[in-house]
């Protein structure tokens, strides 16, 4: 009995000395910023030129109570009593979302893609069946975040948060109603105080603005949405960052204007962008006319092309004919000497991949279940934007440029996709084994070199110091496609250039917008 | 050993445990004697073209079959013949046969344990013995782990404790032994991956495992011929939403039954024993409903000064 004793010790300590101290609790990046304290509070930012509004004023916020009103003050007297005896949840949802409203809607749209970016299975019969928006729960559910979905989402909401918060800014100003701390100086305040005007509140408008547009986007996960807004409006009275009427305001703003932004979605044809069978043919028949060889998934069973008509999906940056004029001239032929060596130089590639490269392609891969490359890109601004200090409103800015250019991005770049309808390496080679999935759309441009390109060029307007680094984590992005052995290296430097293209029309609008 | 088969083999995504033959594993009631080194190479072949996606038993058009080639060393020391150690080295490749997925290769982990006898007595006519073995694995190189279900493994560290216990009459045995294995974080070369919920790191937090092993059959001095049944679980983790890819962290579940030879060719000093088996997965979780066979020979270096004068008990090699 006594040696079981020992021998019982003994494993135990083994076991405890081999994991001592390891903690296995993981942090995310963004688990524990620091609240967000703008540098400045961009006062004059109602000025700034909006996206789809005619004008800051546009939807009329009625003028706030007096401070000195007895409603007010029952309003200073709620935070009053809600902070009397916080919990340790309050405390962190304080926490979490003082860190930004921009930044924290930003991580849970790019949650709820990750989530939705799944094809579906196929049916019995081998053909596929689609998301239907009417039954977003049915599987397959809707919808299908993929890369062109996901860049019109980041985009959209961006670009109605921007709008919004120029609405708010505006009546910010207009009404210069004082943060409830600066009204009574006895509330305890959670947050980082500021000369802000607190009506409506920004937060507020924020998670109205992306709550009235998930809806339409994400129509499945409402419940968790609305937990979410909720959970934001509760922790900014709970720091003391707003009375009731300052988010109320703010709320309704957001939803107003989002509303704005829904009917322009539900009008942007990229709900047809599916296509129909007719459609699929006719890409491949028109492509065997033009004397090429038409591009045919990999995939088994063999699935429709993703999203075909998403090239005719409208733009925010510009019209559609100059849509049509950044598509880029063809690739190589299929049978040129040109197009051989290319596939080639990815076979090559591909043989006996270093770990090196294995990490490029894995690093910037944002395939099937994750938040897309337009997602990572936003992982990758926000976390720049986070050391900026930026105002809300420059957040929303700085967040629209980026992902309208890289909604447009998709756009142009799926238009030159099925205009050449160019197949991919293995389709010319099956020899070549990629080291990430196939994506199911032809080759020529690469999306990933356009989404990368476009993003390169506005965040280094946005960030100049730091334009060297996009630029090269861009062409790493770009060559990451080569070394997977999923495009040539036409589709990336070509998809390079495309995208910078696009993002110049960002670049072009940051100039003009007001905010510089 | 067959903490190498369980390193290499349960611990690969959809590879489900093959339980390396009766050659002195970590799993088994055999202990080297005093001074006495067993080592040898293993070859096993694993292969599967139905999983398990969560609970959904389905097969996968654009993966095929997928195979997993090992190639291991394998050694096991006697510090003293009731107390062991023992290593692996697996070199592990993968492949699909459809599909365009490249498949991996390279060297795992290394696999250590210490194996201990503190208990050995004679009861009902046999022979009852206790075993406690500790040990872990580390990963010897920077292999891919998120490559599932092509990775060659998890690339998470180990560490194990197992109580096992022996009872054998005349020819006839029967061992079973419990295992908890604490699992490592892991680093994955993505910046963010979602399980059920977002993740914005490159970390993973992997699920403990318990393991549970049933073995019997005849066990002589000349010959080893068992039965086996082997259960993996992982202790917390995901399913596979449907679709999707496997990722380390998933809840991969396994029960394997199989059968094990070893036959001594050479019965001297420095024996040689050949080992063959095989098993088969019967139900498993988020894994492969895998076949696994293998097999490998192992070559005794007797370290003693002087030729042994005592013998060693039957389930002594």
């Amino acid at each position: 009995m006594k040696k079981f004793f020992i021998f019982s010790g003994f494993l135990i300590v083994a076991a405890a000395v081999f994991f001592a101290g390891c903690n296995k609790d993981i942090v995310g990046r963004t688990d524990n910023l620091s609240a967000l304290a703008p540098a400045n509070t961009d006062l004059n930012a109602g000025i700034w030129k909006p996206v789809l509004l005619t004008g800051p004023s546009e939807f009329a916020v009625p003028a706030p109570i007096a401070t000195n009103t007895p409603e007010y003050i029952a309003q200073i007297n709620e935070i009053k009593s809600w902070q009397a005896d916080l919990t340790t949840d309050e405390k962190r949802i304080i926490k979490y979302w003082s860190a930004g409203a921009v930044l924290r809607w930003n991580e849970i749209l790019r949650e709820l893609v990750a989530k939705h970016n799944l094809p579906p299975y196929q049916n019995e019969d081998g053909t596929y069946p689609f998301p239907n928006a009417n039954n977003p729960l049915a599987y397959p559910q809707f919808p299908f975040s993929n890369p062109p979905y996901a860049a019109r989402a980041y985009a959209c909401v961006s670009a109605a948060q921007y709008d919004a918060l120029v609405a708010a800014w505006y009546y910010k100003k207009l009404y210069n109603r004082a943060a409830p701390y600066n009204v009574d100086a006895t509330i305890n305040v959670l947050i980082p105080k500021s000369d802000l005007p607190s009506y409506p509140s920004e937060d507020a408008v924020v998670a109205g603005t992306a709550a009235e547009l998930l809806k339409l986007l994400f129509p499945g996960d409402q419940e968790y949405i609305q937990q979410k807004v909720e959970e934001h409006k509760r922790a900014r009275i709970l720091s003391g960052a707003n009375v009731r009427s300052d988010i109320e305001a703010g709320e309704t703003l957001g939803k107003l204007v989002a509303q704005k932004f829904v009917t322009r979605a539900r009008g942007d044809r990229a709900g047809a962008a599916i296509g129909n069978q007719a459609g699929w043919t006719k890409l491949e028949t028109d492509c065997i006319a033009r004397g090429e060889t038409p591009w045919y998934s990999l995939e088994l069973p063999k699935r429709p092309p993703m999203l075909p008509v998403f090239g005719k999906v409208k733009s925010f940056l510009f019209d559609s004919l100059t849509a049509i004029s950044l598509r880029p001239g063809p690739p190589p032929l299929v049978n040129s000497k040109d197009m051989k060596d290319e596939t080639e130089e990815i076979f090559q590639m591909v043989k006996n991949p270093t770990r090196e490269r294995t990490r490029i392609v894995h690093f910037w891969a944002d395939g099937a279940g994750t938040y897309t490359p337009p997602g990572h890109w936003d992982a990758i601004a926000a976390e720049d934007f986070v050391t900026k200090n930026f105002s809300e409103v420059r957040w929303a800015r700085n967040m629209a440029l980026l992902n309208m250019a890289m909604g447009d991005a998709a756009i142009v770049c799926w238009d030159t996709k099925y205009f050449y309808f160019n197949p991919r390496p293995t389709q010319l080679n099956p020899n070549i084994k990629t080291i990430t999935g196939i994506p199911n759309f032809p080759s020529y441009i690469s999306g990933h070199s356009t989404f990368s390109g476009a993003a390169a060029a506005i965040l280094g307007h946005i960030i100049p110091e730091r334009a060297e680094q996009y630029n090269a984590m861009a062409n790493e992005a770009s060559m990451s496609r080569m070394y997977g052995g999923i495009h040539y290296k036409s589709d990336c430097t070509v998809g390079l250039v495309v995208g910078k293209n696009v993002g110049n029309y960002a670049v072009q609008r940051a100039i003009t917008d007001g905010a510089e | 050993m067959n903490r190498k088969l369980k390193a290499i083999v349960i611990f690969i995504f959809f590879i489900t445990t093959a339980h390396i033959a009766a050659a002195q594993t970590d799993m088994d009631a055999i202990m080297m004697g005093k001074k006495r080194f067993c080592v040898g190479p293993m070859y096993s072949y694993t292969s599967w073209k139905n999983y398990w996606e969560g609970t959904l038993k389905r097969d996968n058009q654009n993966l095929g079959t997928v195979s997993t080639q090992m190639i291991g060393l394998m050694g096991n020391y006697g510090i003293t013949s009731k107390l062991n150690v023992l290593f692996s080295v697996p070199y592990v490749k993968t492949k699909a046969t459809a599909g365009t997925l490249h498949g991996m290769k390279g060297i795992q982990d290394l696999s250590l344990f210490v194996k201990w006898m503190p208990i050995e007595k004679e009861m009902l006519g046999g022979v009852f013995s206790l075993y406690g073995i500790a040990g872990g694995s580390f990963p010897l190189t920077n292999y891919v782990a998120d490559f599932q279900p092509l990775s060659i493994g998890l690339h998470s560290k180990t560490a194990s404790g197992r109580l096992m216990a022996d009872y054998q009459a005349g020819s006839f045995f029967v061992t079973a032994s419990a295992t908890y294995v604490l699992r490592d974080n892991v680093k994955i070369d993505r910046t963010s991956y979602y399980t059920t919920e977002m993740y914005y790191t490159n970390e993973i937090k992997m699920p403990d495992g318990a393991n549970y092993n049933f073995r019997t059959g005849y066990r002589s001095e000349k010959l080893i011929a068992e039965a086996v049944v082997n259960k993996w679980n992982t202790l917390g983790g995901f399913d596979i939403t449907r679709n999707n890819m496997p990722f380390p962290s998933n809840k991969m579940n396994a029960t394997t039954v199989g059968a094990n030879i070893k036959y001594v060719i050479l019965p001297v000093k420095n024996e040689v024993s050949l080992v063959a088996g095989g098993n088969t997965t019967v139900a498993g979780r988020n894994m492969g409903q895998s076949t696994t066979f293998y097999g490998s020979v192992f070559y005794v270096l007797d370290f003693n000064h002087k030729a042994k004068t005592s013998t060693q008990p039957a389930k002594t090699n």
